[in-house]
């Protein structure tokens, strides 16, 4: 496993080393170096605001090329609920399923039939009353990424349940093992994802050696393969097995409200997450049961990897859900070992300065000190995105001091006028 | 090595800034890597302390002494003081005005929460000049 994947690249040729990215990454994990954009690996969380940001489309999404899936004899497509808000007039989600195995899938399993799931067993677990409170969603990948390097003591608060596509991704392989009688290596499970981070999520999941998931597809490049073939059905098969509260979860609010408890807060968008995070861990929510949080705005509507946009998006699978049952998939014996963490979740502390507290507290002073005597500008032209994070970067022995323009140019002046003086 | 001393001013006039100090001296010092239970500890006692500065003594100035041994805080004020400390140490008492209860404060669990939350804790006060409140976690 290669901890350092990361769902994005970068397209060197069309960095232009502006610093967008740098100032709005939420983990201050991106810097300019050499005239191009670098990620700081350990940092990462995989949100992709990059990606969404960069004036130049340089930061590109990692996932898999759809071809992939005729590597495996039977294809399973998963798509995400997100998907069903991509298209304009939908009103039954047979067609979208149809259309997928038209496009060369041999089944369809509904990652929002596995929300269904997962909600009726957090509820089954709210209710025994075991789980530290406010339990926090871990259907986002993000957010579980975020915990681990920037809020540590909250990982015990992390639901300790698989997501919804993980959940999905087992189920369906086992079927396809007992009711297709296909060998495990014939099947090729593929998520149809409205983001990069179910990627690395896939590739290197935290709550499990290895993810049922085989590979991972954008919503964006599957959705043009499938418009036209959704036309020319006349008769979609019925193979929806998913109701409102499924359907919802592609939107911040919908997992929470799947719940039936008003004791919850949903929020979304990284910025808004990092601050209910701080509330979280400042003890000022603990009257709260459950806390859903989405990195992206709108939920996973907004991800990076959609085509719609995540407002327009919603309001479809608003009109998508009226005339829905409320749920149509339940718990039964079979699906119950598919859902508990079989890892759970671990701080992983990269943002400290030192394992040595008297050491941490040295380079603190350093960096306290060197923070004096940057301008406090933040204005990124060293690479960095705050003065303060390049004077980290010094007294880490990351960058080197005589980066920062302003200073350089003092320097500059001093010179120019003692060469004054001097004649 | 000498302790890092931190300084932050709490302004009296702007209720919706109560609440940041504290959570500036809580990031610096998860930045060092103290453990989880001593930061929680910092920040829950300081909150309380800023929190109070600000509703009833017009805020004032904080002082933080770290070392890897301890963090101590000094909260100083101007404001009128309290006439009884060991009747504003009672769980439950309070004097806070009707306008900030209404935002869940004044429940009378300041003063308590932070004898509770730190290993030290001393009041100094007088009458119409000020209070200072002055509190330390054991860091080990």
């Amino acid at each position: 496993m290669d901890l350092n994947f990361h769902s994005v690249t970068l397209d060197k040729d069309a960095c232009k080393g502006c610093i967008t990215c740098v100032s709005r990454c939420p983990t201050k994990a991106i810097r300019v170096r050499g005239g191009k954009a670098k990620i700081l690996s350990e940092l990462c969380i995989d949100c992709g605001e990059c990606i969404r940001v960069c004036p130049h489309h340089a930061k590109k999404a990692v996932f898999d090329p759809f071809d992939q899936i005729f590597q495996y004899p039977y294809k399973i497509a998963l798509p995400a609920p997100a998907m069903y808000g991509q298209f304009n007039n939908l009103d039954d989600v047979d067609y979208v399923l149809t259309a997928l195995k038209m496009a060369g899938f041999d089944a369809v399993f509904e990652v929002s039939q596995a929300a269904e799931l997962v909600s009726e067993y957090t509820r089954k677990l709210l209710a025994e009353g075991k789980l530290k409170k406010p339990v926090i969603s871990s259907a986002c990948p993000v957010v579980e990424r975020l915990i681990r390097v920037r809020f540590p003591d909250l990982c015990e608060n992390v639901l300790p349940v698989h997501s919804p596509m993980e959940v999905a991704a087992r189920i369906a392989r086992e079927q396809a093992r007992k009711d297709a009688g296909r060998p495990d290596e014939e099947i090729g499970v593929f998520f149809i994802s409205p983001c990069p981070a179910k990627v690395t999520d896939a590739r290197r999941p935290i709550s499990c050696e290895k993810s049922a998931v085989n590979g991972v597809l954008s919503i964006g490049d599957v959705y043009p393969r499938i418009v036209g073939l959704m036309n020319k059905i006349e008769e979609p098969e019925p193979l929806s097995k998913s109701g409102i509260i499924g359907v919802s979860w592609a939107g911040s609010g919908g997992e929470s409200a799947a719940l039936f408890n008003e004791k919850y807060l949903a929020a979304d968008g990284i910025e808004n997450v990092i601050t209910v995070l701080e509330e979280v861990e400042g003890e000022k929510l603990n009257d709260l049961e459950f806390i859903e949080l989405n990195a992206c705005t709108g939920g996973c509507v907004g991800g990076v990897l959609t085509v719609e946009n995540p407002y327009v998006a919603r309001t479809r699978i608003q009109m998508l859900r009226k005339y829905l049952p409320v749920s149509k998939s339940h718990m039964t014996d079979q699906e119950a070992p598919h859902m508990d963490w079989e890892v759970y979740l671990e701080a992983a502390p990269v943002m400290k300065l030192s394992d040595n507290l008297t050491q941490a507290m040295e380079m603190m002073a350093k960096i306290d000190q060197l923070t004096e005597t940057l301008p406090g500008l933040d204005c990124g032209a060293c690479g960095a995105p705050t003065c303060r994070a390049l004077a980290e970067d010094i007294v880490r022995g990351y960058a080197r001091e005589g980066e920062c323009v302003f200073l350089l140019r003092e320097q500059l002046e001093r010179l120019a006028n003692s060469f004054t003086k001097q004649q | 090595m000498e302790a890092i001393k931190v300084h932050y001013d709490v302004p009296g006039d702007d209720f919706t800034r109560a609440g940041e100090a504290s959570g500036m001296l809580k990031r610096y010092l998860k930045k060092i890597g103290f453990a989880p239970d001593v930061i929680r500890k910092v920040s829950i006692a300081m909150y309380e302390a800023e929190i109070n500065m600000v509703i009833h003594a017009h805020g004032g100035e904080i002082d933080g002494e770290i070392t890897p041994e301890k963090i101590s805080v000094t909260l100083r004020d101007q404001g009128p003081g309290i006439p009884d400390v060991d009747l504003a140490m009672q769980e439950g008492y309070s004097t806070a005005p009707d306008n900030v209860r209404s935002l869940g404060f004044g429940a009378g669990m300041g003063l308590p929460n932070i004898k509770k939350y730190t290993d030290e804790m001393k009041i100094e006060t007088v009458l119409g000049k000020g209070t200072t409140v002055y509190f330390s976690v054991n860091a080990q």
